[in-house]
């Protein structure tokens, strides 16, 4: 079975959903759309037992064979991580949507139509080995995630953050385009897997280091990280089942898997393992910082998922030390990769389930306003229950999942202060200090999140409805997260073979043969090593910090916004808006007049510039044929009538002399023998004629009285210089044949090939059907154009109100 | 401003016949003979101004109540179509196909794939002129 085709499913069923919506009305759209995950999920997990031993599949599909693109999907341990995490968490998701989102207020078909576009775009994304499939996976994530931020389109912060968050990822994605660009001239491919195996060539070359940087804009934009993270708390708008689902378990984790598939190929270099590594690592800690100061639930849980984000950034960038160590097998560097990934599924289950918590919370209490909130503990059990498990994991305490992979964190940060290459003995140690510092962080605001909620005093009257517990269909999902949470933490080294250590194969393929040679047992009790005082200080101070929050909480508005991030954003598209805007009302004057001047000027500049560079000026009468006596009497009507144009009073006396001129170019036109440019030029002119009288009705007058038009110098200057221009081109082109005529080709080819006998017709319908077919759109467009000018006037200043 | 043009309109009436014959002679011979899509869409165009001309736009919305926005849609459809269908017979889009066929009345006839084409480009070209004149036209 070709499973390529698979990543493609999601959208397919997205092509019925809205019928199912709008027939079978009665039953929750969202359980057909179950099916599809659920489907999906069970067929990837038919795969395991191949990539378990560091074995791959390989299916392709092709697309545009004349560029060599094709869809090929590449099912190794690493990509199958994330299709399970797609898919199994999707339809958690998608069950935990049926009961958020109401069934007769929503607008479910858009929503499960976007959900399941992003599916299939987020399967094409890992799956892809392709680089260009991947960047267009890439980009339809940031334009479904756009429209399911946007979902409550009627707000205007939905919109106001689905536009930053499009606009910066979007960016991000068209910087990656161009390093893919540069990995494929490098390489010779645009195929992954026939990239890394030239990876020590590569680094060499002098576009590595371009392909490296901007490979990393597109990572670090979409995985949210410093300086640009400021779009995932606006993502918050988006409806709660979204956030658990794109903005913390999948789509912010496509640019860690982006990294962590290209570490092969940029590993080697110094710079990407500080540039990785530092950017994570401080982006850790700036998100657990901030964290604390916000007010909203989602918005503490986004700082926490941008810090998160940025913890395993750091460790994939950490373990690219990797490629630096003999023998790695003996030394802690080992840690880092596998940690990497181990924490990535678990923070995929423990944000889940916090996000949905933090969605029944809102649901149940109509607010998430964390100082409106409390005392939830007896009210909501269930969801209580949940929020410890999920906050505790993430605050990195036993027995949960959390505390292991944080365990490890910790020691892969202490071994770069081993590290004896790219001047990490003298800067390494700043790692461990940062990274139990945004630890310390991360302890607190998860405290935060659950006891300023569940714990301390209730306040049923701040609340926009009494709160009670939430339906047992809403809280399946979060449990069940929770459970795995719990479980994770007992079963850890299966995990690991299963699920980590054949994904960390694919993202160091140099150093081992199978996943069985990384030889990584995750234990909870290591023995009392720096790790482990490590923690119990960030348990300490954590708990000591947290003690008295509320003393200390209030400094963070001291950080004044005129100099954040987002008011950084905000400046920029406020002036490129408003400044763009004021550039063009520099030039743009309303008048045609005004732009027929700037048109021709260019016109006489470009044309003159080019015949002076190309020194083309050559006059020759040597060819020229004698001139007739109609020839003359023509082209005395022609310059009379041209002259009656510019001394005429009145308009009518105008539009009839350019006519005149119009029909003795098509007079001319019959003595030269070109019947179909003369029968056209005739057409035309009686139709245009037509239509200036029509027009001419609609005109201002120019003054009460008809005079004829001032003088003008610039304009006339101007008219002499396309008159000069158009005879110099003219007599230059006639002088010197640069090339043969093309004119020969059409005769031998026009009945031959084309099956024509005139060749203007042919040129227009075959030879150049290109051009006619998207001149009549354009003819077409400039129709609709007239007609929304004409018909759909707004008339009244009230229809202007876009932005209510 | 009504004027009873008697000698413009009786003209008209049999002056509008001849010029949409001819339009349609010149579209039908385009492919051998000056003429074709272009020119017959504007020839018909001005058959129709002619008659708007010598009447007025609301009778000849009666004689030929035609929605000219459908008609350009139509034939940008029609184009768009001829060139594109070249791709279910694998070959490259815009690929044009002729040959010759027996056809009754009119004998041995070549038929071209091309003609399709032509035919949207007229209809685009009947369609947009008479938009812009007619939306013109009516606005008072």
């Amino acid at each position: 079975m070709s499973f390529v085709l698979l990543i493609f499913l999601p959208l397919l069923a997205a092509l019925f959903v809205p019928l199912l919506f709008k027939k079978v009305g009665k039953i929750h759209t969202g359980w057909f759309v179950l099916i599809i995950p659920v489907v999906l999920f069970s067929y990837y997990v038919s795969l395991l037992p191949t990539t378990i031993h560091g074995g791959n599949l390989v299916s392709e599909f092709q697309w545009i064979p004349s560029l060599d693109i094709a869809f090929i999907a590449y099912i190794d341990g690493l990509s199958l991580l994330f299709t399970l995490l797609i898919t199994g968490i999707g339809a958690l998701v998608v069950l935990y949507s049926i009961f958020y989102l109401d069934k007769h207020r929503e607008q479910l078909h858009n929503f499960y139509v976007y959900l399941l576009m992003f599916m299939t775009a987020m399967l094409g994304i890992v799956q892809s080995d392709h680089l260009i499939t991947l960047y267009l996976f890439w980009e339809l994530t940031s334009i479904s995630s756009f429209l399911l931020i946007g979902y409550w389109y009627t707000r205007d912060r939905s919109r106001f953050g689905a536009l930053k968050s499009m606009m910066i990822t979007v960016f991000g994605g068209l910087m990656m385009l161009g390093g893919f660009v540069l990995l494929s001239i490098m390489g010779g491919t645009y195929s992954i897997r026939e990239l890394i195996p030239q990876a020590t060539e590569l680094v060499s070359h002098d576009f590595f280091i371009w392909a490296l940087v901007l490979v990393l804009f597109g990572a670090f934009t979409k995985s949210a990280q410093f300086p640009f993270y400021i779009w995932l708390p606006d993502a918050m708008e988006a409806p709660t089942p979204v956030s658990a689902y794109l903005h913390s378990a999948t789509m912010v984790k496509a640019g860690l898997y982006l990294v962590a598939r290209l570490t092969p190929i940029f590993a080697i270099s110094g710079t990407w393992m500080w540039l990785v590594a530092s950017v994570g690592l401080f982006t850790m800690f700036w998100g657990s910082f901030f964290a604390l100061k916000q007010k909203d639930l989602k918005g503490i849980l986004a700082f926490s998922t941008v810090s998160q984000l940025g913890l395993i950034m750091s460790l994939l960038g950490a373990s690219a030390a990797g490629y630096h160590i003999d023998n790695i097998a003996e030394t802690t560097f080992k840690y880092a990769g596998f940690a990497a990934i181990f924490h990535l599924i678990n923070h995929a289950v423990f944000k889940g389930s916090l996000f949905m918590i933090a969605g029944i919370v809102d649901h149940e209490t109509g607010t998430r306003d964390i100082r409106k909130l409390g005392g939830l503990m007896s009210l909501m059990p269930i969801s209580f229950t949940v929020a410890v498990i999920g906050a505790f994991s993430m605050a990195g305490l036993p027995p949960f999942g959390g505390f292991l992979s944080k365990e490890m964190f910790l020691t892969a940060m202490l071994s770069l202060t081993e590290f004896d290459l790219f001047s990490m003995d003298v800067w390494g140690i700043l790692f461990p200090v940062v990274a139990w510092l945004g630890s310390v962080f991360t302890f607190i605001y998860s405290f935060y999140f659950v006891f300023h909620t569940f714990a301390g005093e209730h306040k049923p009257d701040q609340l926009p409805k009494p709160a009670h517990e939430a339906p047992i269909g809403m809280l399946i999902s979060p449990v069940f997260l929770a459970l795995l949470v719990v479980v994770i933490f007992f079963i850890p080294n299966l995990i690991g073979d299963w699920l980590v250590k054949p994904a960390v194969l694919a993202m160091q393929p140099f150093l081992y043969d199978s996943p069985e040679e990384i030889k990584i047992h995750v234990s909870a009790w290591h023995g009392f090593n720096p790790e482990f005082f490590m923690t119990l200080g960030i348990f300490a101070i954590g708990f000591l910090m947290f003690w008295t929050l509320r003393k200390w909480q209030k400094s963070y508005d001291l950080f004044p916004e005129a100099i954040s991030l987002n008011a950084l954003y905000d400046n920029m598209v406020f002036l490129s808006d408003t400044g763009a805007n004021r550039f063009s009302r520099i030039y743009m004057t309303g008048f045609i007049r005004s732009y027929l001047v700037y048109m021709f000027s260019f016109v006489i500049f470009i044309v003159l510039g080019t015949l002076f560079l190309t020194d083309a000026f050559a006059i020759d009468f040597t060819n020229l044929a004698p001139v007739g006596f109609y020839e003359i009497v023509i082209l005395i009507a022609l310059v009379g009538s041209t002259f009656t144009i510019l001394f005429s009073k009145s308009r009518l006396t105008g539009i009839i002399a350019l006519g005149a001129v119009g029909y003795s170019i098509a007079l001319l036109f019959v003595i030269f023998r070109a019947p179909d440019l003369a029968l056209t030029q005739l057409v035309i002119e009686t139709i245009s004629v037509a239509l200036f009288l029509l027009a001419f009705y609609h005109l201002p007058q120019i003054s009460r009285k008809e005079e004829r038009m001032r003088f003008r110098f610039g304009n006339a200057l101007v008219a002499i210089g396309v008159g000069v221009t158009v005879t110099l081109v003219a007599l230059s082109s006639l002088s010197q044949k640069a090339m043969p005529s093309i004119s020969e080709f059409y005769k031998e080819t026009v009945y031959k090939e084309a099956g024509g006998g005139n060749i203007v017709n042919v040129i227009l319908v075959d030879y150049r059907g290109f051009d006619t077919l998207f001149e009549i759109a354009v003819l077409a467009i400039t129709g609709i154009g007239i007609i929304t000018m004409i018909k759909l006037r707004l008339t009244k200043k009230e229809d202007q109100h876009e932005n209510k | 401003m009504r004027t009873n043009d008697v000698m413009l309109q009786t003209a008209t009436k049999v002056v509008t016949f001849i010029i949409l014959m001819f339009a349609v002679h010149i579209f039908f011979a385009g492919h051998y003979t000056p003429g074709g899509g272009f020119v017959g869409g504007l020839l018909t165009t001005s058959a129709i101004v002619l008659l708007m001309l010598s009447f007025d736009i609301s009778t000849v919305k009666k004689i030929l109540p035609i929605n000219y926005v459908t008609m350009t849609a139509i034939g940008l459809l029609i184009a768009l179509a001829t060139a594109s269908g070249a791709i279910i017979f694998d070959v490259p889009f815009f690929t044009h196909a002729f040959g010759y066929f027996d056809l009754p009345l009119f004998g041995k006839t070549s038929l071209h794939s091309a003609m399709l084409f032509d035919a949207g480009v007229y209809l685009v070209v009947v369609g947009v002129t008479m938009t812009i004149i007619q939306t013109i036209g009516e606005d008072e």
